[in-house]
Formats: structure tokens, C-alpha cells, sequence
């Protein structure tokens, strides 16, 4: 029976080889449909109307008129827009910057054997399981200056006031955003770090590198790629970052945290401009896009070079 | 290979304990104290008497309601997703042609698309369809932007089925709906899991869709509710923060019981 089937199959993957589909019945592209235009109509279509309604002046209720240029040339000469874009690479950067390094190191720590490991990962992950909206609104409680935390630790944080500056207010965009995302990326860290093979540690260890040296010749230049996509998703999630803005500092104080996420938001459902609303979500899809792309091309990911080359 | 304390990880370890574990100590015991005594004594010291009036009143407060309609969102999103990607998944790993490696592009593009550059035309469509302030069209989108990281999850897991069971099955004259349902959904469940974890957590903790798209009380979803209620009784920080906690208390449940399938669904990468 068993070598029966078996022959039979070889028999058909001959004539499947000979005719292309023969012998194996292959679903038709049928299947495909639903969801294709189920996402064609909810993700597809507003990507282009996007693009469409940047070119129209629309309050949300009549409907929406064509005005030429006339958003892009206004958020050319608007001062709060041009703060907005480098607001939102000094955040993305910032975040890029502070939650590399970490990330790196809790990932790698987490991808070993330490006694406790096991338990004390179950609680550094903890921070994945709460909504962003959860996190911003818990830190806002624990960082109010009369309330919270500060004013009972003023030897650390002086009038505790930390969001009334705009350095302060960035530092708490920074750390908020890294005391959230930094465990998804150790999470890829650490799938990375168990993916290197044992034997270059072996070797290493022969040759009398320390721990030290081990890491830095050895875990880093293996994590490559690894690093790579995650500074692809910090970039692309620093320049979109809105609820944590929303939340915390609602672009203050004045507008010195308003980001173009923010901006976008705050022109298009609070002054009910949605048409240049519009043109600052274009912008950031081209630069999400563009950085992404940057990203790849400039890292080499793009030629896919293998890091167990020579192995 | 030797095995020695390492100083610096243990201390790089520890302090990272302290930086998760000092906001989630501040946010389970504030939950148990009174508004008056947090005022009072601030966050860090113990509190004088042990209450569970915060979690009371954030129910008479409406969060049973926010609850139900979190709950729906969540089961529909899931529902739309498993309808419609493990098809979806199966053509494009055994679908002929150029017309379905276009389709599979379409849906990695949208990877890249973040729900906040679509907010606006989103409003637009969702309010010319009549679904303003309705909790479908949260829905729709919340499962629409599921879809490329489901997709991806699910192709990975597809693709492990080996050609010799397709053919196996051929043999018997087996049609592709039979192949489906006997061969490729049996053999992916270990994606399926990853895939409904996610959707569920991306809707669970959706908050753009439902603050563009919804307004009132009867539509409200949990992280609206947190967010309204900061907005409107910030003052009452035990009764948000009890909120919070109870928001993320079914989360909670699952990663005690399934960390595992949570972490994969979390990070949308396929459980094999």
C-alpha cells in the first residue's frame, strides 16, 4: 500500500513536471479575492485618497474642494510644520539611539542560561502587554509633578516639573517610548542571539577572548540583521509616534513636541483642516517609505549577505 | 565553556527590573488605596487601609460597557481575519501565475503603511459609508491593517507543508477546498495561533481607529475610555489606574497561561 502511494506520487510529480498542474489540483486565484479587496478598500484606497485629498480644501462635512497647491504652499511657510518634521527626527533618533543599545543587551542577556532567567524575562517583558494608550496614561499619573512620583523624590527630579521644558519633555517622550518598545526589539535580539552558532564562541574562548571581547567580535557582527530590522521598525514607529504625544505632553509645552504625526492630527480633526492634514500624512508616508528603503540600501540588506558566511 | 557570575549583566539586569517593576508597583498599588490617601501620600509609600472601591466604581463609571464593546471589536476583528487570510495564504503558496505574486506584493506594501497616514481619508471613507460612531467601522479598518502581517505569518507557516502531501492527496482526487480544509489548515495551526493573537492584541489595544472614528458612550472601547477618562477626572488617578489594570487584565490571563503563543502573536512571526 505504502510503496504503492509512494510510487503512484513519484508518478505524479513526473507528469507534474511534464504538464504543470497535472495530477495536483491547485486552488484558483478565487481565493485570493476576499481578502484582497477587502484590503484594496480599507487600506489601499485611503493610501491614494491620501494623496487626492492633500490637493483639496475639506472641512469634514461639505464636500471636499479642489484647491491646487494651496495646502502644500501654506505648510511650506508654516513655521509649526518645520518644527514639526525636526521634532520628529530628533524623537526618532532619539528613540533609534536609546533603545538600540538596550535592546541589544537585555536580548542578548535573555537569549542566555542564567539561573532565574526564565522568571525575571516573564517580568521584563511585562511592558508588551499594555495598550500604548495604557502606558502613556500610567506614566503620566507616575510622572505628574503634584502627585506623582516627583514630588515625593525631589532629591531626583528638583520641582519635578518635567514636562513643562522642551528638553524635558522630549527626555519623557524618549524614555516613555523606550520603557515600551524596548522589549519587542530584545525579543528579536534574543531570537537573533540563540541563532549563532555555538562553535564561534568555542573558538573564541580557545583563542582567549574574554566576554567582553566575545560580544563585541563576535554577538554584535552576527546580530546584524537582526539589527537592521529593528532600527526599520524604530525609524518607521519613531516617525509615527502620536498616542504617546497625545497623552503626555498633547504637543506642549506650546507646540515644542508637536511632531508631524501630532500636527496631522491636530490640523485635521481639531481645526478641521483635513485637506493639509492630508498632505502631512503624505509626507510621512514618503519618508517612512524613503527611510526604509535608506535603511536597507545603505546597510546592504537589500543583497542579503549571509552572516554565516565562511562558516 | 566556563561559567562565571557576570557582574555587569547582573547589575544591567537588575536595573532594568527596577525600571519596569518601580511604574508597575506605583500602578497595582494605587489601584487598592483611596483617592484621598493617594492625594495625600503620594504614590510610593504603602498605603494606610487596603480598598477595592476604585475597581467598583470603574464599572458603575461605564467601563462594562467599554469592556463589551472592546470585546466585540475584538472577536469580529479576529473572525474577519481568519475568514479571510488562510484562503488568501493558501493561493499565494500554491496559487500558478503572476496575478497572485501581485497580490502578495500588494499585501507587503501594506506593511509599510502606518494606520496614522490613513486617519484622515479613513474618516472620510468611513463616514460616507454611514458607519460613523459605529463600532463595524472600527472594526473594518482595525482588521484591514491586520491583514499584511497576518498574510506574512501565515504564507511562512503554509510553506513548510511539503509538495509529497499535496500529492498524497491529489492521488485520492482530492479538490482544493478538501485540501484545504484536511491538509493546509491542519498543518498551520501553529500560525493560525500567532495570527489570532495578533489581530486580537491589535484590536484589544486599538486606539487611532476608535478615537477618529468614534464618539459616543455606546461606542466607546477600553483605551478610549482611559484616555477619556485622563482627560475628564485626571485628578482621580486610582480610578484610571485601576482601569488600566483591569484593561490589561485578559491580556494578563493569556500570557500567564500561553506566554509563548502570546510573545509569537505579539511579534507576528509564525509558531512552529
Amino acid at each position: 500500500m505504502s510503496a504503492l502511494s509512494h510510487m503512484s506520487g513519484s508518478v505524479g510529480r513526473l507528469r507534474a513536471e511534464g504538464r504543470t498542474g497535472v495530477g495536483v489540483t491547485r486552488p484558483g486565484l478565487a481565493w485570493a479575492v476576499p481578502a484582497t479587496v477587502f484590503f484594496l478598500l480599507f487600506a489601499i484606497v485611503p493610501l491614494a485618497l491620501v494623496a487626492v485629498l492633500s490637493f483639496t480644501s475639506w472641512n469634514g462635512v461639505d464636500a471636499p474642494r479642489f484647491n491646487g497647491l494651496a495646502n502644500w504652499t501654506s505648510l511650506l511657510h508654516d513655521p509649526v510644520m518645520t518644527q514639526s518634521v525636526r521634532l520628529t527626527l530628533v524623537l526618532t533618533v532619539a528613540g533609534a539611539v536609546v533603545q538600540t543599545p538596550v535592546s541589544i543587551l537585555l536580548g542578548v542577556w535573555a537569549a542566555g542560561h542564567q539561573r532565574n532567567r526564565a522568571v525575571l524575562s516573564a517580568i521584563f517583558f511585562i511592558p508588551l502587554l499594555l495598550s500604548a494608550t495604557a502606558v502613556s496614561v500610567v506614566w503620566r499619573a507616575v510622572l505628574d509633578p503634584n502627585f506623582g512620583v516627583p514630588s515625593q523624590m525631589e532629591w531626583l527630579f528638583g520641582d519635578g516639573n518635567l514636562m513643562g521644558s522642551q528638553a524635558g519633555a522630549l527626555a519623557v517622550l524618549t524614555f516613555v517610548g523606550m520603557w515600551q518598545w524596548t522589549p519587542m526589539h530584545a525579543l528579536l535580539y534574543q531570537g537573533g542571539a540563540r541563532a549563532i552558532p555555538r562553535v564561534l564562541y568555542q573558538a573564541a574562548a580557545i583563542d582567549g577572548a574574554g566576554k567582553v571581547r566575545q560580544f563585541l567580535h563576535i554577538t554584535l557582527p552576527q546580530l546584524r540583521n537582526t539589527m537592521i530590522t529593528s532600527v526599520i521598525l524604530m525609524l518607521v514607529g519613531g516617525l509615527t509616534t502620536f498616542d504617546t504625544v497625545l497623552i503626555l505632553t498633547q504637543g506642549g509645552p506650546g507646540t515644542d513636541t508637536t511632531n508631524s504625526a501630532f500636527y496631522m492630527y491636530r490640523r485635521a480633526f481639531k481645526s478641521f483642516d483635513f485637506g493639509e492634514g492630508s498632505a502631512i500624512a503624505l509626507v510621512l508616508v514618503m519618508v517612512a517609505t524613503l527611510v526604509s528603503l535608506a535603511v536597507v540600501r545603505l546597510s546592504g540588506y537589500d543583497r542579503m549577505r549571509s552572516t554565516s558566511e565562511g562558516l | 565553556m566556563r561559567r562565571r557570575p557576570n557582574l555587569l549583566a547582573g547589575l544591567g539586569s537588575s536595573l532594568w527590573l527596577v525600571l519596569v517593576g518601580f511604574p508597575l508597583y506605583v500602578l497595582l498599588i494605587s489601584t487598592f488605596r483611596t483617592r484621598a490617601d493617594y492625594s495625600s501620600k503620594g504614590p510610593l509609600t504603602f498605603p494606610s487601609e487596603l480598598t477595592l472601591q476604585n475597581y467598583v466604581d470603574d464599572f458603575s463609571n461605564g467601563f462594562g460597557q467599554d469592556f463589551l464593546n472592546t470585546l466585540l471589536v475584538t472577536l469580529c476583528v479576529v473572525a474577519i481575519v481568519l475568514l479571510v487570510v488562510p484562503p488568501l495564504a493558501y493561493a499565494i503558496v500554491r496559487a500558478r501565475g503572476r496575478t497572485i505574486g501581485t497580490v502578495f506584493r500588494i499585501f507587503l506594501l501594506g506593511l509599510a503603511i502606518p494606520a496614522q497616514a490613513v486617519i484622515v481619508p479613513m474618516f472620510y471613507v468611513i463616514s460616507k459609508a454611514g458607519l460613523y460612531d459605529n463600532l463595524l467601522g472600527v472594526i473594518l479598518p482595525t482588521a484591514a491593517f491586520c491583514l499584511p502581517v497576518c498574510t506574512l505569518v501565515l504564507t511562512g507557516a503554509m510553506r513548510d507543508i511539503t509538495n509529497e502531501l499535496y500529492e498524497a492527496m491529489a492521488m485520492d482526487g482530492a479538490t482544493p477546498w478538501r485540501v484545504f480544509w484536511q491538509l493546509v489548515v491542519p498543518l498551520s495551526r501553529g500560525g493560525l495561533s500567532s495570527v489570532v493573537v495578533f489581530a486580537a492584541l491589535q484590536a484589544w489595544n486599538g486606539f487611532l481607529f476608535p478615537l477618529i472614528l468614534t464618539q459616543s458612550d455606546s461606542t466607546k472601547v477600553i483605551t478610549l475610555g482611559l484616555y477619556d477618562f485622563q482627560t475628564e477626572h485626571g485628578v482621580d488617578v486610582p480610578g484610571l489606574l485601576s482601569a488600566v489594570v483591569l484593561s490589561m487584565l485578559p491580556i494578563f490571563i493569556v500570557y500567564l497561561f500561553a506566554r509563548r503563543a502570546l510573545i509569537q502573536g505579539l511579534m507576528g512571526v509564525g509558531g512552529k
